[in-house]
């Protein structure tokens, strides 16, 4: 019998198997650290009298609660401040390399690692952050860690872990136009559950999945844990060959050539067995959005919000009647009327160019909602700086959009970046959980296709509600 | 680590499915640089409502916190743990939790009790019966008591060896640093290396300043 794609990448860093019911022991190709997660992590080495055993494969970017606004000046907020030193210092003491505010090179730590070229096909990247299934999307095992295992990582550059479960997600059919990456994964989400992935890693294959872009590739991927996953992957093609081609860590010459003869292993054996598997068809998907409290509450736009009475199992009815109080709405309403103060563009999820690009292409030329606030954040310095060369700020700028500099932002309201009591956002992040975005916040996550056309009509929106849409979306 | 065998306290019914991280601790409260001080943070959205379990007087010593299904999902933040073991707690009981969650609890010596949803439903009904009711866990015999009743719990081994003995990680991993180095050997010689740095250009990045209302 043949083996999964997540099977080989987990032979290839077996350091050490574990016996009598101990975990494997598995080896780390790149350590990605931020200021919020490894401040303990650091500490803990330093009271072992440890050094980091791999400065060389660990990377430090700062972006949980950097500002995005007045980056030159000092950080206004003083417990973030005492974060973003402690980092800079943990890493100078330690010898890690660090991007910090006002670098070219500093970002959301799931763009950063993607844009250096220091994620490619084949690896194992870890993250004291559970949105670094992101890098799953270059056929790399890709997970979240907590703080123990950051200090275990930079201690030992390996990781005891016990084998996951594989799960096939296969995503026939072709997209249809107007629905997006976001629209594949918060209709996965919505259909197994945010518990659904628990204890897997979700291979994302199909026709739909080979047609995607990196970037999108790495949206669906990022949100793997928001369905419970461990990881989420999905093999390597040409398309990812080419997106790392070129990057400053990438290989060159007889490297490469020896790199992609390796990658082009990196696939799911046709007679390997899946401990599950799940199908979805791309051709039926239209914009989703979710209604709840969590990212497995979403639905079709054209739907209504759902009525718990409706609902038979009783944690979800329960589930379902918290968070409709929560969100102030009412069984019933149409998604398409729901009001709007704020539109977040940004995040890991969809902070990245061609994020930015398909939003300013439905905003340009068309006026901002009255009283909607539209913050674009893009995932790092250098998609700001890309995107000021290609012009796109200023149509951000022109509709009335803010345009702020790069780090995680609203997404999780750590930084200024929140919403108000009761404040409702359209965000292109990845969940939406109570006080998430700010204490009293409500959210729904969207596309950037919804975000945009949410921010020009000030209700949850797609672009082909709006009125001049062009013929092909309506 | 402190050894855990049995653990004796105040159960907690948390009625609510898919409390996530940011429910545990706002993220907000993560910007502290120490491992403890986070016993204010816990549940800080809900602890500002009276009727809030833990602002009820028979709840507020509670040690055994027994929660709906998908405990824990989100982020990755271990501080959820420290959060929860600062306040008091010793062990969470659900029918089943998010791996990442689970994952960090076992290296803090947090008990993550799996017991299935018709033995919570039970529990939750003795809790409420009789408010301040205690419960005992049994990481031993991989058991939970309250009162007449006794369910069983699931653990895996290996976790549940560790926490019975107290042991750290790293230090058991380190005792097979030459299975470490004779892994690093064999790493294929293209495979990326953050050191020395490559980059692109450096580019001068401008501040973004608020847009005057």
């Amino acid at each position: 019998m043949g083996t999964t794609l997540a099977e080989k990448l987990w032979e290839s860093h077996l350091v050490r198997k574990g016996e009598d019911g101990a975990p494997d022991l598995i080896y780390i190709d790149l350590h990605m650290c931020h200021e919020v997660t490894s401040p303990q992590a650091f500490e803990g080495l330093r009271l072992a009298g440890r050094p980091v055993r791999r400065p060389d494969l660990t990377i430090a970017t700062e972006d949980h609660n950097t500002p995005t606004l007045d980056i030159d000046l000092p950080i206004a907020d003083e417990t973030s401040r005492i974060q973003i030193n402690t980092l800079r210092s943990n890493a100078k003491e330690f010898g890690v390399r660090i991007h910090s505010l006002g670098d070219a090179d500093q970002g959301v730590v799931h763009v950063v690692g993607p844009q250096l070229g220091l994620t490619m096909p084949g690896m194992t990247v870890v993250c004291g952050d559970s949105h670094t299934s992101t890098h799953g999307a270059f056929g790399s095992l890709a997970f979240g860690i907590g703080t123990s295992e950051v200090e275990h990582v930079l201690a030992t550059q390996t990781l005891p872990l016990k084998p996951f479960k594989t799960m096939a997600i296969n995503v026939d059919g072709e997209l249809p136009e107007g629905s997006t990456a976001k629209d594949i994964i918060l209709a996965i989400i919505a259909k197994i559950g945010t518990g659904g992935g628990q204890g897997y890693v979700l291979e994302y294959r199909g026709d739909a999945i080979r047609a995607l872009s990196m970037e999108a590739r790495m949206t669906i991927c990022n949100m793997s844990i928001e369905a419970g996953a461990r990881a989420g992957i999905i093999a390597p093609d040409q398309t990812t060959f080419d997106y790392v081609h070129g990057r400053p860590h990438a290989p060159e010459g007889e490297d490469w050539d020896a790199a992609v003869a390796y990658w082009k292993t990196l696939v799911t054996d046709e007679d390997a067995v899946f401990d599950a598997e799940v199908t979805l068809n791309a051709a039926d998907l239209e914009p989703f959005v979710t209604w709840g409290t969590n990212p497995g509450q979403g639905l079709p736009l054209s739907a209504s919000v759902p009525d718990p009475e409706q609902i038979a199992d009783e944690v979800d009815r329960e589930a379902a009647a918290n968070a409709l109080e929560y969100m102030g709405l009412t069984p019933g309403t149409p998604l398409r009327e729901i009001a709007i103060d704020t539109v977040f563009l940004g995040s890991c999820t969809n902070g990245r160019i061609e994020d930015l690009r398909a939003a300013a292409e439905v905003i340009q030329g068309r006026t901002k909602a009255e009283g909607v606030r539209m913050l674009v954040v893009p995932g790092s310095a250098r998609v700001r700086l890309q995107a000021e060369a290609e012009g796109i700020d200023q149509i951000f700028k022109d509709f009335g959009a803010e345009w702020r500099n790069a780090g995680c932002s609203m997404c999780l309201g750590m930084n200024p970046d929140q919403l108000r009591p009761q404040e409702r956002s359209a965000s292109t992040s990845n969940r939406n959980f109570e006080g998430r975005q700010g204490k009293g916040g409500r959210t729904h996550l969207v596309s950037p296709l919804v975000a945009a056309a949410t921010a020009v009509r000030g209700t949850l929106s797609s672009p082909a509600d709006l009125v001049d849409a062009p013929a092909a979306l309506v | 680590m402190e050894k855990f065998t049995t653990h004796t306290g105040v159960g907690v019914p948390l009625r609510r499915s898919n409390v996530d991280t940011d429910q545990i601790i706002p993220a907000v409260y993560l910007k502290r640089v120490t491992k403890t001080g986070f016993d204010d943070a816990l549940f800080a959205a809900w602890r500002g409502d009276s009727e809030f379990i833990l602002n009820q007087e028979a709840y507020k010593n509670g040690s055994v916190l027994v929660a709906g299904p998908d405990f824990g999902t989100g982020s990755s933040r271990e501080h959820a743990v420290w959060a929860l073991k600062d306040y008091g707690f010793k062990v969470v009981i659900a029918s089943r939790f998010a791996d990442i969650f689970r994952g960090n609890s076992g290296k803090q010596g947090l008990l993550a009790a799996v017991v299935s949803q018709e033995n919570v439903e039970l529990l939750w009904k003795l809790l409420d019966a009789e408010p301040g009711k205690e419960i005992t866990v049994s990481l031993e015999d991989r058991t939970v008591t309250c009162g007449e009743l006794t369910v069983p719990f699931e653990i895996d081994d290996y976790v549940r060896w560790r926490l019975m003995e107290g042991l750290d990680d790293i230090g058991l991993t380190l005792q097979h640093e030459e299975d470490i180095t004779a892994f690093e050997q064999t790493r294929a010689g293209w495979r990326p290396k953050t050191l020395p740095a490559k980059h692109l250009p450096s580019v001068e990045i401008e501040a973004a300043r608020p847009v005057e209302a």
